[in-house]
């Protein structure tokens, strides 16, 4: 039996090769391998979000998927998200709208809502909440975080 | 859009504005370093095998497997800690029996809830580590669990502890119990006080245990020196509980440990207990390698601490014009394993809202085969809420009187003493009910049945103590002209910010010129727990003290500078000037430049234990909608309106305000421990603990009631627990005002709604 495998990817625009142990996740391996600790392990099993990032463009849960799995993938974490010093839109307007407070979800929920507003252009509150839902936050009530993605896209549009 | 109401009195400078914090740029792009992301050179991951049942009787255990299991490089049990007598020690947040503390950390004898700890394995990763636990063999005698209080209450029910007796008014039992302790506050004559009422109600109330809820599972990270140094890394509200926790239970002297507090992913008071921290050590110990132990969510869940599951009764009598005339409760809340509830602290607050001349309660703190509770946003506070604000709408309906009506007859105000002793110094609880009855949402009538929906409105009110404890904070200002505040509070949600906000004020310099961090243990003086609504008004107090003292130097380098007299000199708005000399002035700058070559550093500290604590009411309004075909309740306005004193960083405030709602929200309609009949709890997931999503809850509006507290310099008085309060009692109002029927257990499920509609309509 393979117990570890060989896997290429890339990652906020980096190509890695690594050879990993076929039951390792992919949040553990970002985390553990390659030191991206801004994603978030919250419950292991697929509901809090936390460790949302993007597989090939699509919002994904990384705790719910092996490493292998992520081999040829072109992946983006939280950590991708800024262009050097400068903020994301999303990001500013988290700080500015005061949406996160123990700031454990906030990663999960700028890769959410990235995807979101990417794909859906002039939304709604209710698509707003309904983009969210699967991200759990514990301390805000989502009234500031649903007021910054609103932002982000009536700066956009 | 969510509607934020902030009723202000005075106006600063820095103090009420709402500037970016600090730490804002860390968390919004992932640099952060919360608790589970530290690393360390040839760092070990550990397993914790935790006991099957809720109740059962070790009889032994057998760890050779797991020690011989290849990567494997140290295992652990109860042995492995030192002796441990039943004297009680002060454990950072109160006293504890130090046996009972121990047992907690690795089961002894006993083990008393599914979940509890028995062995832990160290090994070269966490699959190894988890792999080897299995192999160890533990023999169990399976007891019986108890699971309520009413149970572990009952004539012979069985025993946890058979060397736990009942503390009861002064006086120790003779037999053992599961009854830890029993407290009774009174004022007046009950008996006499309900024969003066034309109306009385009494009806009993029941929660189940409900979980803070935080996203990031606990972690602890140890490094045991061969010299015996313990140095600790983990997700804390208080560094210092920490240490004096650890040294009680590894018997390790104080000085010997020191705690690095991470960044922390939520708390809400589930983070003040120790877990794993001494696990890590003691493994650290034994292999002599750094040990990190980061919980699964099954393991927050059931081995971290649930806030109580209750029993109350209460009963309350008014006269026809709506006064008061007697308040009694009793007041039975789970401790979980081991003694610790907030019984006495609900007492306190069941009926803190009411000026009554005839008072009787009785709390109980009650063990049961849960795991051991934990703080939860204003302990205690909301089960008794739940329970007197319930009582108090039936008044309300029964004498026909408008519910904030008959709070403002009864309120609280300054000069009424609490049935435990305490007088009200100011306080603003008619303020937040004058708020409620103008706001909007309460003025705008509720229309009860669209779309043959049922719909109703509910209100409660909510207090809590924001009692200061101590607080230690250092200030050196910097070559540049910014200041360096370090402080051994952590930051939850905007502790940096608000103690800068408050430094700047101070110093009338700029708020970007405050540089606040938290320090470990051993660089800074003891601080209490973030919590408890406490950090904003006694840490900043602190600040506020040791900017004082700042100035003072300044003045005393600036006379120093000029060759004159330190009396002459004066520090204005930042600027330090000569009183009759307009020639001679600095900004803070220009002498922060020049502090290192006219004397050194100008630094200053701060250790403090205020008095002056200012007590915060809250009073919620909510309206829900009921579908009588599916029982589910839905949120549909949501209003919070609180007495904060001046609220610090404005944001911040009503963010506490709508945090706090929503947890109260889903403690109300969603949230519970279900335990099969073993004792073991059979929804330890997000998936199936269902706390609110963004779909389940409406922008909650807010209004801040800014009521100066005459305890601090601005009249802070700390924001974060009171919050979670009103929302349960709100929403079973606003429920029995759509259905017509008094919720009497939470949480309000859509079964319940169901059974409930149908057993009111006969079918």
């Amino acid at each position: 039996m393979t117990t570890e495998r060989k896997i290429r990817l890339t990652v906020n625009g980096k190509a890695y090769e690594s050879l990993v142990p076929v039951r390792m996740t992919l949040v553990d391996f970002l985390r553990g391998e390659l030191d991206l600790t801004g994603t978030h392990v919250g419950c292991e099993h697929g509901v809090c979000g936390a460790c949302t990032i993007l597989v090939d463009g699509s919002a994904m849960r990384s705790c719910l998927m092996l490493a292998v799995q992520a081999d040829g993938a072109n992946l983006m974490t939280v950590e991708g998200l800024a262009e050097g010093p400068e903020l994301h839109p999303l990001q500013r307007a988290f700080q500015r709208n005061h949406a996160l407070q123990c700031g454990f979800c906030t990663p999960g929920l700028l890769m959410t809502a990235y995807e979101f507003l990417r794909d859906t252009s002039s939304p709604t509150e209710e698509q707003v909440r309904e983009g969210i839902s699967g991200n759990i936050c514990r301390c805000t009530g989502y009234a500031p975080i649903v007021q910054a993605i609103l932002d982000v896209s009536q700066e956009a549009g | 859009m969510v509607a934020n109401i902030v009723l202000s009195e005075v106006e600063y400078t820095h103090i009420g504005k709402r500037p970016v914090r600090p730490d804002g740029v860390d968390k919004v792009i992932g640099r952060a370093q919360y608790g589970p992301d530290i690393t360390l050179k040839g760092l070990l991951h550990g397993k914790v095998l935790r006991s099957p049942y809720a109740h059962a009787r070790i009889k032994s255990i057998d760890t050779s497997q797991a020690e011989a299991y290849p990567g494997v490089r140290a295992v652990i049990t109860a042995q492995d800690l030192p002796f441990a007598s039943l004297s009680k020690e002060e454990l950072g947040a109160g006293y504890q029996a130090l046996k009972f503390a121990s047992d907690h950390v690795l089961a002894g004898g006993k083990v008393l809830f599914k979940g509890h700890p028995v062995a832990a394995v160290a090994a070269a990763n966490p699959h190894v580590a988890e792999e080897a636990a299995k192999l160890i063999k533990v023999e169990y005698e399976e007891l019986p669990p108890v699971m309520s209080v009413v149970e572990a209450m009952a004539e012979g029910a069985t025993l946890l502890h058979d060397d736990l007796y009942t503390s009861s008014l002064g006086e120790t039992s003779q037999t053992a119990s599961n009854v830890a302790a029993h407290a009774r506050y009174e004022k007046g004559d009950v008996a006499q006080g309900f024969d003066e009422a034309a109306v009385v109600v009494e009806r009993e109330f029941q929660t189940a245990s409900v979980h803070q809820g935080y996203i990031e599972p606990h972690n602890g990270t140890a490094f045991w020196s061969a010299d015996g140094q313990l140095d600790v890394w983990c997700s804390t509200q208080g560094a210092f509980t920490v240490r004096s926790s650890l040294a009680n239970v590894l018997r390790h002297p104080v000085s010997k440990i020191k705690v690095t507090p991470m960044e922390m992913g939520g708390g809400f008071g589930g983070k003040i207990s120790i877990y794993l921290e001494p696990l890590a050590a003691l493994l650290s110990k034994k292999s002599g390698q750094p040990v990190k132990l980061v919980m699964n969510r099954v393991e927050v869940f059931e081995a971290s601490g649930p806030a109580s599951g209750s029993w109350m009764k209460v009963k309350m009598g008014a006269t026809t014009d709506g006064k008061l005339t007697a308040c009694q409760a009793e007041l039975a809340l789970d401790a979980g394993a081991y003694p610790g509830s907030p019984a006495m602290s609900a007492a306190m607050c069941a009926f803190a809202c009411y000026d009554y001349p005839n008072g009787l309660l009785d709390a109980y703190d009650v063990v049961v085969n849960k795991p051991k509770t934990q703080a939860y946003r204003a302990p205690g506070s909301p089960q008794a809420a739940y329970a007197v604000e319930s009582v108090v709408d039936e008044l309300c309906e029964k004498l026909g009187i408008d519910p904030v009506e008959f709070r403002l007859r009864n309120a609280s105000k300054e000069g009424t003493r609490r049935i435990e002793g305490p007088v009200y110094r100011r306080i603003g609880l008619v303020e937040c009910l004058e708020a409620a009855r103008s706001h909007d949402h309460y003025q705008t009538a509720v229309d009860f049945q669209p779309n043959g929906k049922l719909r109703g409105r509910g209100v409660a009110s909510g207090f809590w103590f924001n009692r200061g404890f101590v607080s230690s904070c250092n200030l050196t200002v910097n070559p540049d002209g910014t200041v360096s505040v370090v402080m051994g509070s952590v930051d939850l949600c905007g502790t940096r910010a608000s103690i800068a906000q408050q430094t700047a004020e101070a110093l009338g310099i700029a708020y970007e010129d405050i540089k606040p961090s938290i320090a470990d243990t051993d660089s800074i003086g003891y601080t209490f727990i973030t919590g408890g609504s406490r950090t904003t008004f006694a840490t900043g107090l602190a600040t506020i003290n040791a900017s004082q003292d700042i100035k003072q130097r300044m003045v005393e380098r600036a006379a120093a500078i000029w060759e004159a007299p330190v009396e002459d000199v004066e520090y204005v708005d930042g600027v330090i000037q000569h009183k009759s000399d307009s020639e001679l002035r600095m900004t803070f700058k220009e002498l922060a430049g020049r502090t290192l070559t006219t004397g050194g550093s100008i630094t200053a500290q701060c250790n403090i234990d205020p008095p002056g604590e200012g007590n915060s009411f809250a009073v919620h309004v909510v309206d829900v909608e009921v579908d009588q075909d599916t029982g589910k309740v839905d949120i549909l306005r949501y209003t919070a309106i609180q007495d904060c004193g001046k609220a610090v960083h404005p944001s911040y405030v009503e963010g506490q305000m709508q945090g706090g709602a929503a947890q109260g929200i889903g403690w109300a309609l969603n949230e519970e421990y279900f335990f099969n009949g073993q004792g073991q709890m059979t929804n330890s997931s997000f998936l199936d603990y269902r706390m609110p999503i963004s779909l389940d809850l409406p922008m909650i509006d807010t209004v801040i009631v800014e009521v100066a507290n005459p305890g601090h310099p601005y009249g802070v008085r700390g924001v974060g627990e009171t919050p979670i309060v009103p929302p349960l009692a709100a929403i079973a109002n606003a429920v029995y005002q759509a259905t017509g029927v008094r919720m009497q257990s939470l949480p309000i499920t859509p079964g319940k709604v169901l059974d409930a509609l149908w057993s009111q309509n006969g079918s």
